[in-house]
């Protein structure tokens, strides 16, 4: 028998190698070499976005319900506090008035409790300044040589603590898990009574959530509707001038978002060239200057332009597949020029609008800088709050709850789209 | 060919895109009423500039073009009622086979009823009932092609246009859609204007040929006629196998002529286009009538040849030989039982009737 390097066909019909291992293994076994060597390629950036990228949003995700700081400054007050029956209307304890100083008295040497204060302070304003004023005033105060009880020594300290209303909070906020850091994003946040709606002058995120949406729909249309006549125009062009059109297309995207978007406050301001330009022909007066920036009207024209290349990008590249005969085809068959448009050009190029209107849309919904150059206070967005609290107020918990809400935002319309018009449809390029 | 009966007529036609290049030059063309006709030449001869002039696409720079007497030259194209089949197909790809050739009908208001019965006669026409809810991508090449005539013939257009329709198909496939054309075009005796720049697709199916070539009909006769009596030397070359003789008129007859090649032997060939005693002319013989070992007195040109390089091609041999100068002469030999067993290097005689050997204008 002749099989030197040779396959050949055993009696149960499976193929064998001349050395007698199964040909399906050896082709298992290669394919899995090739995928593993194909994995080594993608490694490095792999770890890559999961150490700079998705561990990062994890950790944010994880802040937005994170409340591990009161049990790790109070450590013996939580036990005792849960006891207390919040609703009895009294004070707690003795007990927990004692562990309370002593617990405080260790967090003040540490330097930590104003940390407490401060996270409290999110949920009742004046807390931060109680805990800043009681650590001070705990450092003259000595438990051994206390003379009244120990409720009595702390209330002297400051009247807020014979206040039911401190332990309270600190009972609610003693869990290794909050719920008020999203509960504040959406306007709303604990009492005793149960979830209730905040005073009506302090609710702001549901209307900025409100705003940003309408802005960013407002945006993705005004995009499609000056984006799909220039990327018609482009596809239906020689290649040589379309070229030429598509780098002033490109031209935007190649200079600095921080130029543009200054070009455009040089442009709508009061004193801007704009409002010159129609003073001067005298189309407006002098007083009469148009506020064009500073609020929502900046916000738009600034973010319409700075993302239509993201619509006219996909809009033109669908645009270039459609067989220009397709409309020649319907006109011969007698559709006017309208109807071969409307019937069978712009169908074909639902694929690109939806491309070009998810990229926008999630783009403007998280923007963030120009809206905080040229919004003013009416045309900022979600983004800017983020940024404020995390850069500014440090209540990097609201942050990160109003940051979760929008992503979980932003994949819920992805869903939707994608049960509308089907994500399949979708073509980028 | 009076004006009143051509469906078509192209009346001093002229086309050019950049003001400096005439791509149609004074186009002069009547298509009968029921007829087949084919537009065939080489890519860039101006003969899809004309389906386009026609179909609406693409004004006529200087001319008129009449459609049953009228002028059409203002008219838009959807309302010229032509059908067209594209090399492409153009199948609308976001609609169904059945919603595309309901789309002509439709935009016409017809019924829904109305359009629904048409729609079934054009696809059972086409042998493909029961495609009506597919896609244009779930079908083959050739299931597009018949649905895109089938569309372009669902409204009853006096005249359809097929601008290369088969270019995209293999070579079975097309020559069986031809067959399939054909029969079409005999059955609902429309009349179809074909622009292919392939010569068999255009002998197989047309009732008459136009050969263009440089924005010009170089010949317009049936398929028959074009192959065996060519008028001009790019006529002979471009239809069929051909051979060329270049050389000088020395003498003519009324209908023969004598013309000298450049190596001194002197042919006897039928006179059809040539300049006079002392021009220059192309000789064009069909490889298929030289005849191999003449008997003496049998033809009246006979020559010595040397055979260059044999080609074997099952049903004959195709050689290449050296004869009255040129060495690019090829000869059939048919693969009969007594064929002549040539050898490379061979010389041997060869010759051919005056008849078929046609004395033409001269080409470089």
């Amino acid at each position: 028998m002749s099989q030197s390097s040779s396959t050949l066909k055993t009696a149960d019909g499976s193929l064998q190698m001349a050395d007698g291992s199964s040909l399906k293994a050896n082709l298992e076994r290669s394919l899995r070499r090739r995928k593993r060597n194909a994995l080594l390629l993608v490694a490095p950036l792999f770890l890559f976005i999961l150490i700079t990228f998705l561990v990062p949003i994890f950790d944010m995700l994880i802040r937005s319900v994170d409340n591990k700081i009161t049990a790790e400054i109070l450590p013996t007050t939580i036990p005792l506090l849960a006891n207390w029956d919040a609703k009895s209307g009294k004070l707690p304890d003795e007990s927990v008035f004692k562990a309370f100083i002593n617990d405080a008295q260790i967090a003040n040497k540490a330097k930590i409790i104003n940390r407490l204060g401060k996270r409290l302070n999110y949920e009742k304003s004046g807390t931060s300044s109680l805990f800043r004023k009681t650590g001070r005033k705990l450092k003259k105060l000595d438990p051994e040589k206390l003379t009244s009880t120990y409720k009595d020594a702390l209330i002297k300290i400051d009247k807020k603590w014979a206040n039911i209303a401190i332990w309270q909070l600190i009972q609610r906020e003693s869990g290794r898990y909050t719920n008020s850091h999203f509960l504040s994003a959406v306007d709303t946040e604990n009492s005793p009574d149960g979830i209730k709606w905040k005073d009506e002058d302090s609710q702001i995120y549901l209307n900025l959530f409100k705003r940003t949406l309408w802005l960013s729909f407002l945006i993705t249309f005004l995009t499609v509707l000056l984006g799909y006549p220039i990327a018609y125009l482009l596809a239906s062009l020689k290649t040589k001038t379309s070229n030429l059109l598509m780098i002033l297309v490109l031209l935007p995207f190649w200079t600095s978002l921080l130029v543009r978007t200054s070009a455009w406050i040089a442009l709508l301001q009061k004193e801007g060239v704009i409002n010159d330009v129609l003073v001067t022909i005298g189309l407006i007066s002098e007083d009469g200057r148009l506020a064009m920036i500073h609020n929502q009207t900046g916000t738009i024209i600034a973010m319409t332009h700075i993302l239509l290349p993201f619509m006219i990008l996909p809009l033109f590249s669908v645009m270039k597949t459609i067989n220009p005969s397709y409309v020649r085809a319907a006109r011969s068959m007698g559709a006017t020029s309208f109807t071969a448009f409307r019937r069978v050009y712009f169908p074909n190029t639902v694929a690109g609008i939806g491309a070009g209107g998810i990229l926008v849309f999630i783009l403007s919904i998280g923007y963030y800088i120009t809206p905080a150059l040229v919004g003013g206070t009416q045309g900022t967005l979600i983004s800017n709050f983020i940024a404020y609290h995390i850069s500014e107020s440090l209540n990097w918990g609201l942050a990160a709850a109003l940051g979760t809400l929008l992503l979980l935002l932003v994949l819920a319309l992805y869903i939707l789209y994608d049960k509308v018009v089907g994500i399949d449809n979708m073509k980028l390029g | 060919m009076s004006p009143s009966e051509a469906l078509v007529r192209f009346e001093n036609v002229q086309k050019s895109y950049d003001g400096e290049i005439l791509v149609i030059k004074d186009l002069n063309l009547d298509i009968q009423k029921g007829e087949f006709l084919t537009m065939l030449g080489p890519s860039g001869s101006g003969k899809t500039t004309c389906l386009m002039m026609l179909a609406g696409f693409e004004p006529a720079t200087s001319g008129e073009i009449y459609l049953e007497n009228q002028p059409i030259n203002c008219v838009p194209p959807h309302k010229r009622g032509i059908g067209m089949v594209f090399q492409n197909y153009a199948l609308f790809p976001h609609m169904t086979i059945g919603e595309n050739l309901a789309f002509p009908l439709e935009v016409r208001k017809m019924s829904k009823s109305e359009r629904e019965i048409k729609v079934k006669k054009a696809l059972d026409m086409v042998q493909l009932s029961g495609f009506a809810d597919r896609r244009p991508a779930q079908l083959s090449g050739g299931q597009q092609q018949r649905v895109a005539v089938a569309r372009a013939l669902v409204f009853d257009p006096d005249v359809v246009l097929m601008d290369e329709p088969l270019g995209a198909l293999d070579k079975n496939l097309r020559e069986q859609m031809q067959y399939e054309i054909k029969h079409i075009h005999e059955r609902l005796g429309v009349t179809v204007l074909y622009v292919t720049h392939d010569q068999s697709e255009a002998l197989t199916m047309s009732n008459r040929v136009a050969v263009f070539d440089d924005g010009i009909i170089q010949q317009l006769a049936p398929p028959d006629v074009l192959y065996e009596q060519p008028e001009n030397a790019f006529v002979a070359d471009f239809i069929g196998d051909n051979n060329c003789l270049l050389g000088t008129v020395i003498s003519e007859a009324e209908k023969s002529c004598v013309v000298k090649t450049d190596d001194g032997s002197e042919i006897e060939a039928n006179k059809v286009n040539t300049a006079g005693v002392g021009s220059r002319s192309t000789l064009s013989i069909r490889p298929e009538r030289v005849i191999i070992n003449p008997e003496a007195g049998q033809v009246p040109n006979m020559f010595q040849a040397t055979a260059e390089e044999l080609i074997y091609l099952g049903d004959h041999i195709r050689t290449r030989m050296t004869v009255c100068g040129s060495n690019n002469f090829f000869v059939k030999i048919p693969n009969s039982s007594h064929h002549a067993n040539l050898n490379k290097g061979d010389t041997v005689t060869i010759g051919w009737n005056e008849q078929d050997c046609r004395a033409l204008n001269a080409s470089d």
